[in-house]
């Protein structure tokens, strides 16, 4: 198989405009004879649900939640980048992609890239026209911050909740569609496969979550916006009810799946309390800015931390990286945790934990100053721990927070399967092997916005679609086998509870294929992973019945997924044997310990075909070539 | 720890509910409430018996999924803190909590402490928004927001949507959560056009949806998780009142009343 990536061939500054230009369009009148249905309401679901049902199309927007306003693009943090430059400060869509694409570590699309920059100018006047407060200076001009690393302030925020802000502007567009009709809202329905119809994909099959009852949906085309698979490692900083089941089973019906190894850690959020913890809790990267991390010199430290004198404390970022210091990109300063806690340095219950102290900066500026800056995040942590951060000095540990990896698409965010289109999270285009801070939320609105209204309407021009409904033989058939599923889960009446072994597999991917890999490492996960699988189906004890909201139903088939995709990530992580972004392998590190990158040999996308049931996956490659941005090894020192 | 719950325990909206008693036994002062159920529930599912059914999804308290009742109080007994971030450090040895769902005509009972809580999205889909379409906006610098509006705008904008100013209030008003959405969009100058005809369809899909009036009690107000503040009301009620006024008959005659909307009916 050859995938084509569909990129114009013109230089990337032109690529976007040239691409727009050839694409056919669908006449205003016909638009309402196409049907489109998209799964997920984060930002790119319900901006692309929005945008599509004001355009006339007929859609219907998925959630598995009781509103779209819930979807987890909503606990978002930090803010939005965009090439405004109106800090004067020498920003450009240019100096935004050349950033992002090193920041990726040069295994993302150029054009992609460059797409994404050009677009961030446009998201920001669309949220601040329907409404979004962002934050603004005393002259009433929109305020920025810098953030993670860039030398240019280009981050849009609201407070800490930005994530929020502009997920509601998409939900209030998103209700106006469903308010005049164009738009059809399922809340409380879970996609549980995909139909394909003579190659193309026509349609879902989705579990009503409050009656049980299986249904199917026909469509012209389906949208993914189903999210990340952070919760593969069970503890993470995703929702709860984040899960990766609409994009795996597409993969199981043909949909390459690219990258599975980039997954991204996130290095400040609050340690693991208790064997009880259900999942974690990111504490904002800007904390950074004024808190020196350290740990102490020598291992089992058990005094209590202000008794620890100057002298025995090791400010290790400091120490090893003395012109970026604690402000070094998330990988490597997750990295360097790991690394003092494997040490035995580490603090708090179980070692699992480093120190991020303002005591410093509360007294070179004040504790007023510090109140300002971070308040409401001092008080997320005390309601969290019991402790008071200006007093005592916080407690950190790395944690799973974003996946680079998703769905293989092309320029044109469609799969490999016709018809089948991936935006957001739950495609891998834009990221590379590490994304930089306040760049998701541009990349969500961006393909739900400005993307997919174009490049759907082109598909649906350029091919003759046969009606399809869904009393088509492949619909009965779907819908039996998801039924049959259901069953089988409930049948199996075993003696472990689906939560036990989601925390099991998460700790041996955590192990072997998080921070940091190794091929003995991975090679061992993936045959543990195999035996825990078998395992589940034979000892799962799934409560309660088919047809009633059931919860318990809910978790056991999305930890049957997780189980297959962690096979996956494991795999991907041992067939890349380099380092990059927030893949590292142990073997490839350069003489001080950072990644080693080998773009001789693997400077492509991997995109992993499934190999059937016990089958070995088949991988394709996309070679990335580098026309603007010349790869180069990162340095922090 | 170990503690005492009675859950309200009802199979579905058609069927009655009762209250059932659970003991909750080694509890770590650590956990948080919703991972204390969590343990409850796993007992349960081991014997054979059904989980508690609640909703939540961030537990950051940010997605506004989680809610009940513990002890009469919607979020519990900490202010400001949704129940995803309420710890069982605030909970002794030995105490007795009574979990009950959200209650109120409007928010019908989906299962044990699950409630459903769509009218709130009726509400927004009937006018909690401002009309842009995709692509139509002018720069984002273009009008500037003095800042003390922008941020009194962010501080009703916080709203989780989770419904405990509903379950707190007498009356079951859903007047803090509609005033807040109005409150935010109404003190920015995009927000204008549509300003008193928001709060108008607004206030009319309340009533539709059975919520009751609101009669400033400010139950709502003490157990907001977000603390927003009960002056969303009153900017709520002044601009319905004026767009009640100007849509009166005599004045309809020279102004159209319906403003024009994208994608038809209205």
């Amino acid at each position: 198989m050859i995938l084509n990536s569909k990129i114009p061939a013109v230089p990337v500054e032109q690529a976007w405009d040239d691409a727009r230009f050839n694409m056919k369009l669908v006449n205003p009148a016909n638009k309402r004879k196409y049907s489109v249905l998209v799964v997920g309401s984060g930002l790119a679901g319900a901006s692309a649900a929005a945008s599509m049902g004001e355009l006339g199309y007929q859609v219907k927007c998925f959630c598995f939640q009781g509103s779209p306003r819930r979807a987890h693009s909503i606990a978002a943090q930090g803010g939005i980048n965009a090439a405004k430059n109106y800090q004067n400060d020498g920003d450009s869509i240019y100096r935004l992609f050349y950033d992002t694409v090193k920041g990726g570590d040069f295994r993302a699309r150029e054009a992609n890239v460059y797409r994404l920059a050009q677009n961030s100018v446009s998201i920001i006047d669309q949220c601040v026209a329907q409404g979004v407060p962002f934050a603004r200076e005393y002259g009433g001009t929109l305020s920025n911050r810098s953030f993670g690393g860039a030398q240019v302030s280009r981050t849009f925020y609201a407070r800490g909740q930005t994530g929020q802000q502009l997920l509601l502007g998409a939900y209030q567009a998103l209700e106006r569609q469903v308010h005049a009709g164009a738009v059809e809202m399922i809340p409380y329905s879970e996609m549980l496969d995909l139909v394909v119809v003579d190659g193309r994909a026509r349609g879902i099959v989705t579990r009503d979550l409050l009656t049980g009852k299986i249904e199917s949906h026909a469509a012209d085309v389906v949208v993914l916006a189903t999210g990340g698979y952070g919760n593969v490692y069970y503890l993470s900083t995703n929702a709860k009810g984040s899960n990766a089941t609409a994009i795996w089973r597409a993969h199981k019906r043909g949909a390459l799946f690219a990258n599975p190894c980039f997954t991204q850690i996130h290095p400040t959020c609050i340690p693991v309390s208790s064997e009880y913890q259900s999942k974690l809790t990111l504490m904002s990267e800007s904390l950074r800015n004024d808190g020196r991390i350290w740990v102490p010199k020598s291992e089992g430290e058990k005094r209590s931390p202000d008794q620890i004198p100057e002298d025995e404390r090791d400010y290790y970022l400091e120490r090893r990286y003395p012109s970026f210091g604690n402000l070094v990109p998330r990988d490597v300063a997750s990295r360097n945790a790991k690394t003092v806690c494997d040490e035995g340095r580490g603090v708090g219950p179980g070692g699992l934990g480093v120190y991020l102290d303002f005591s410093e900066s509360i007294n070179r500026l004040g504790r007023h100053t510090i109140e300002e800056r971070y308040g409401n995040l001092f008080d997320m942590y005390e309601r969290i721990t019991g402790e008071d951060p200006y007093r005592v000095p916080m407690r950190i540990y790395p944690a799973i927070h974003y996946t680079m990896g998703g769905l293989w698409v092309d320029y044109e965010l469609m799969t490999t399967i016709p018809g089948l289109f991936a935006l957001g999270e739950a495609n891998f285009s834009d990221h590379g092997a590490n994304r930089l801070g306040a760049s998701a939320l541009m990349q969500g609105l961006s393909d739900g916005y400005f993307i997919a209204p174009y490049t759907i309407g082109n598909y649906l021009a350029s091919n003759k679609l046969e009606k399809v409904t869904a009393e088509h033989p492949e619909f009965v058939k779907a819908r039996a086998e998801v039924a049959g599923t259901v069953e089988k889960m409930l049948a199996i009446n075993g003696n472990r509870t689906t939560a036990s072994f989601h925390k099991e597999l998460g700790k041996i991917v955590w192990d072997e294929c998080g921070m940091s890999r190794s091929a003995a490492g991975l090679r061992s996960a993936i045959g543990r992973i195999r035996a825990l699988r078998e395992e589940f189906w034979r000892n799962v004890k799934v409560a309660g019945e088919a047809d009633d909201l059931n919860p318990s139903i809910e978790a056991a088939g999305r930890v049957a997924d997780y189980f297959e995709l962690a096979e996956l990530m494991c795999i991907d992580a041992l067939a890349r044997n380099e380092s990059c972004g927030g893949h590292f392998r142990e073997e490839y590190q350069t003489p001080e310990n950072e990644a080693l990158r080998n773009d001789e040999e693997y400077s492509y996308v991997a995109a992993w075909g499934y190999g059937g049931e016990g089958g070995e996956p088949e991988l394709v490659k996309e070679p990335l070539t580098f026309e603007r941005v010349h790869p180069s090894q990162r340095s922090y020192k | 720890m170990n503690l005492t719950l009675h859950v309200w325990r009802q199979r579905r909206s058609t069927e009655k509910g009762k209250m059932v008693r659970y003991e909750a036994k080694d509890l770590s002062p650590d956990m948080s409430f919703l991972e204390m159920l969590d343990v409850v529930n796993e007992g349960l599912i081991l014997k054979g018996d059904e989980p508690i059914s609640f909703e939540h999804d961030c537990r950051e308290g940010i997605c506004g999924s989680c809610g009940f009742m513990i002890n009469g109080v919607a979020h519990g007994p900490v202010q400001g803190t949704a129940v995803c971030q309420l710890h069982m450090r605030h909970y002794k040895d030995g105490d007795v909590l009574y979990l009950e769902p959200f209650r109120a005509r409007a928010f019908p009972v989906l299962k044990d402490l699950a409630v459903d809580r769509r009218s709130f999205d009726r509400i927004i889909a009937a006018g909690g928004y401002i009309s842009v379409p995709t692509g139509s906006a002018p720069d984002g610098n273009a009008i500037p927001v003095p800042k003390d509006r922008s941020d009194r705008s962010m501080d009703a904008a916080a709203c989780i949507g989770c419904g405990a100013c509903v379950a707190a209030c007498p009356n079951a008003s859903a007047a803090l959560f509609t005033g807040a959405k109005i409150t935010h969009l109404g003190l920015l100058p995009q927000g204008q056009a549509e300003r008193q005809h928001r709060a108008m369809k607004m206030v009319e899909q309340g009533n539709q949806e059975l919520f009751g009036s609101c009669t400033n009690i400010g139950e709502c107000e003490a157990v907001c998780p977000k603390e927003i503040r009960i002056e969303v009301i009153a900017v709520m009620n002044r601009d319905y009142l004026l767009g009640a006024w100007k849509s009166r008959e005599s004045y309809r005659d020279s102004v159209p009343a319906e403003l024009p909307r994208a994608g038809g009916k209205t």
